[in-house]
C-alpha cells in the first residue's frame, strides 16, 4: 500500500518530472507514475508483490488498529452500504430470477391480471428460439473480439509509452484520456458521423463513395467494435503503463544486458510480472464488453436491420420494453448474469492463486 | 525511464515517438471532429466534401440545442443526478471501506467477496426488476429513479477501491488520536476522512461517469415526463437515424463531454494512482 501513499498524497506526488512544461496543470504527473523503489522495498512497490518477493503484512492480527476491537461498530459503518446494496442490487437480482419464472406481460403489468408461475417455461421458449442462440453467439464473438483488440491496443501502447520522451507521451496520454472521458452516447454519435456515408470524412478519405457501414451485419459490428476499442483501450493502457513503471529497473536492465529482444523482454519478463494487472484488465474488459448496450443501441439503431446486430443486453431490453415480454427479457438477463458470474468465479480463483490478500 | 531510453537506439526511438504522435492524433481525431462539426455552419456539415477545418465558425448549432427541448434543464438534471450519486456513494463507501479495512470481524472476507461479485452484476440485466421496483416506490419519471440505482451500483467498486486508501493511513495515527482523547467519531471524520479524501475523489470519477453517461436507465425509467430527462436522452432528440441533425448532435455531444473532460483532468493524477491501488489489492 505504501506505493499508493507515495503517489496519492499531494505533497509527494512525483510531478517534478515534467519536462513537458506548458502543459495544463496536473497533467505531467501522468507521465510520472510510480518510481521504481530504491530496491529496499521492491516487493511493495511492484504491481503484484507476488513474483519477486515475499508479500508483507499478510494480515497479522498484531498489526490491526485499536479500532479493531469495535464490537458492533463495523456493522454500524457498514449498515448504509448493506441497506442500499441489499435493496437496490440484491433484491432486484432476486426479482429478476422470480420474474423469469412467471408469466409477466403487459396484461400483468397494467391489466392487473394475476401472474402465473411458469416454471422453466420461459427458458424453454427462449432456448427453442433460434434467434436467441444467434444473439448469444454474436454476443460472445463480439465481446471476444472487443476484448482481444482492446488488450492488444492497450498493451502495445503502454509499451510504446515507455519508449518515448515526455512530449509524445503526454500527447498520447491526453488523447487517451479524452477518449476515455467521452460518454458512450456521444462517442457513438461521433463515430457514426465519422463513418457517415454522405457527410463522413472516412469514406471520403478512403474513396468509398456512399458505402454504408451499418447496412452490412459484419461491417456494422466492426464499426461498433472500433468505437468500443477507442473508448476502452485507455483504461488498459494507463493501468498497464502504471504497472510497467512499477517494475524495478534492474530487472529490465539485466534482461537487456543479457541481449533479450524487446519482444522477449515483454514475453519473458514483463508479462509474467504484470500478470496480476493483466488479469484484472482482462476480466474488466470481458465484463464491460459482454454487456455493451449504448453503442449497439445507438450505432445500429436498436439492434440493426432485422435485429442483425443484437447482443444479449439489447435483446433483453427489446424483448422486455419494446414487446412487453418482461419474463422473457428477465430470462435473458438471468443467462447473462450466470455467464458473468462464471467469469467472476474464474477471476476470484486466479486472484486466490496469486495469493492476493483480500 | 532513462534505462529504457538508453537501451533503444536513436532511429528506433524517433520512429516510436513519431508513431506515438501519430496515434495520439488518430485517437484525438473523433473528439476534434466532434468539436469542429459543432462549430461548422449548417451548410458545411451537410456537405459531401467534408473538410477538416472551417473558415466561418458559428454558434448556430449550440443556439439550436439550447433553444430547443429545454436542453439547459436536461443538463441540470444530469448534473443533479451525477453530483448526488457521487456525494452519497462516496460517504457510504467511505464508512464501509473503513469498516472492512480497520476492523477485524466475522464475515469480513465473505463481505469483501460479495462486494467483488456485486461489481460484476450486469446493471443492464436488472433494468426490468428495477423498473417495477421504481414503479412501486413511485419513483418512475423522477430523478430518484436514476439516482437510487446508480448509488447502489457504484458502491461495490467504490468500496473496493477505497480500501487501499483507508489502509494506507498508519494505525499509529489512530492510536495517537485515541491517546489524545479523541472519540471514534471524531477520529473518523476529522482525521481519517481528510486523509482519505484524495482517494474519494479518484473513486468518484467512476460513479460520476456511470451516472453522467447513463442511457439505459434514463431511457427506461423516464418514460413520460420529459422534464426529468437527462442529457443522453436529450441528445438523441437531434439524432434521428434517417435524417440526423448532425450539427445539433455534435453541439450537444460537445456540451455533454466537456464536464467529464474537466473532471478527468482535475482528478487524473489520483485516478492513475487510485487505479494502481485498486488493481493491486
Amino acid at each position: 500500500m505504501s506505493r499508493m501513499t507515495n503517489r496519492s498524497l499531494p505533497g509527494s506526488a512525483p510531478g517534478t518530472a515534467a519536462p513537458g512544461a506548458g502543459a495544463p496543470g496536473p497533467a505531467p504527473s501522468l507521465m510520472a507514475g510510480p518510481r521504481p523503489g530504491t530496491g529496499a522495498e521492491p516487493a511493495k512497490n511492484a504491481p503484484s508483490g507476488g513474483p519477486w518477493g515475499p508479500r508483507t503484512g499478510r494480515g497479522k492480527p498484531g498489526r490491526t488498529s485499536p479500532l479493531a476491537r469495535g464490537g458492533w461498530t463495523p456493522w454500524l459503518y457498514l449498515a448504509p452500504a448493506l441497506v442500499v446494496i441489499g435493496g437496490l442490487l440484491v433484491y432486484p437480482v432476486y426479482q429478476l430470477g422470480l420474474i423469469s419464472f412467471l408469466e409477466y406481460t403487459q396484461a400483468q403489468v397494467s391489466g392487473g391480471e394475476p401472474t402465473t408461475f411458469q416454471g422453466f417455461g420461459n427458458y424453454a421458449t427462449l432456448f427453442r428460439d433460434e434467434q436467441f442462440w444467434q444473439v448469444l453467439l454474436a454476443t460472445v464473438v463480439f465481446a471476444a473480439a472487443c476484448v482481444v483488440s482492446t488488450l492488444a491496443v492497450g498493451c502495445a501502447l503502454a509499451v510504446l509509452l515507455t519508449r518515448v520522451r515526455a512530449v509524445p507521451r503526454l500527447a498520447l496520454m491526453l488523447a487517451a484520456l479524452g477518449a476515455w472521458a467521452t460518454p458512450a452516447v456521444t462517442g457513438s454519435t461521433v463515430w457514426l458521423l465519422l463513418f457517415d456515408p454522405d457527410f463522413g470524412p472516412v469514406n471520403r478519405v478512403l474513396g468509398l463513395g456512399d458505402h454504408s457501414w451499418t447496412y452490412d451485419r459484419f461491417s456494422a459490428f466492426a464499426l461498433v467494435l472500433l468505437e468500443v476499442v477507442w473508448c476502452s483501450f485507455p483504461f488498459v493502457m494507463v493501468t498497464v503503463y502504471a504497472g510497467i513503471r512499477a517494475v524495478p529497473s534492474e530487472v529490465l536492465e539485466a534482461a537487456s544486458l543479457d541481449g533479450a529482444s524487446q519482444w522477449r523482454v515483454w514475453r519473458s519478463v514483463l508479462a509474467p510480472m504484470l500478470r496480476p494487472i493483466l488479469v484484472v484488465v482482462t476480466i474488466q474488459s470481458v465484463i464491460w464488453d459482454f454487456k455493451v448496450f449504448t453503442q449497439i443501441y445507438v450505432m445500429t439503431n436498436g439492434g440493426g436491420i432485422a435485429g442483425q446486430n443484437l447482443v444479449l443486453n439489447v435483446y433483453a431490453y427489446q424483448k422486455a420494453f419494446a414487446s412487453s415480454q418482461y419474463s422473457l427479457g428477465s430470462a435473458i438477463g438471468v443467462v447473462m448474469l450466470l455467464i458473468l458470474l462464471a467469469v467472476t468465479l474464474v477471476y476470484l480463483r486466479l486472484l486466490r492463486k496469486q495469493g492476493e490478500e483480500l | 525511464m532513462s534505462f529504457v531510453l538508453r537501451s533503444v537506439r536513436r532511429p528506433w526511438r524517433l520512429a516510436a515517438e513519431a508513431s506515438a504522435l501519430l496515434i495520439a492524433a488518430v485517437v484525438a481525431f473523433p473528439l476534434y471532429w466532434m468539436v469542429l462539426s459543432a462549430f461548422k455552419p449548417a451548410g458545411e456539415i451537410e456537405s459531401t466534401r467534408p473538410r477538416p477545418w472551417t473558415l466561418s465558425p458559428s454558434l448556430d448549432s449550440f443556439r439550436r440545442v439550447f433553444g430547443q427541448q429545454e436542453f439547459g434543464r436536461y443538463f441540470l438534471n444530469s448534473l443533479v443526478v451525477a453530483i448526488t450519486v457521487v456525494a452519497v456513494s462516496a460517504l457510504i463507501a467511505f464508512l464501509a471501506a473503513t469498516a472492512v479495512t480497520r476492523f477485524r470481524f466475522r464475515f469480513r472476507t465473505t463481505l469483501l467477496i460479495m462486494f467483488l461479485i456485486a461489481q460484476m452484476v450486469p446493471v443492464e440485466a436488472l433494468t426490468i426488476p428495477l423498473f417495477f421496483q421504481m414503479r412501486d416506490f413511485g419513483q418512475l419519471n423522477t430523478l430518484g429513479a436514476l439516482i437510487l440505482p446508480h448509488i447502489a451500483f457504484s458502491l461495490p467498486f467504490a468500496i473496493w477501491m477505497l480500501r487501499g486508501f483507508v489502509k494506507a493511513v498508519p494505525p499509529a495515527l489512530e492510536e495517537a488520536a485515541y491517546i489524545d482523547g479523541a472519540s471514534r467519531t471524531r477520529f473518523l471524520w476529522q482525521i481519517l476522512f481528510p486523509l482519505v479524501l484524495p482517494g474519494l475523489v479518484a473513486t468518484s470519477v467512476f460513479s460520476f461517469i456511470s451516472a453522467w453517461n447513463d442511457f439505459l436507465f434514463a431511457k427506461s425509467f423516464i418514460i413520460s415526463d420529459t422534464s426529468q430527462s437527462t442529457l443522453p436522452m436529450a441528445l438523441l432528440v437531434f439524432y434521428k437515424p434517417d435524417d440526423p441533425d448532425w450539427g445539433g448532435v455534435m453541439a450537444g455531444s460537445t456540451v455533454m463531454t466537456i464536464p467529464v473532460l474537466i473532471f478527468f483532468v482535475l482528478v487524473q493524477r489520483r485516478l492513475v494512482s487510485g487505479l494502481g491501488g485498486a488493481v493491486k489489492d
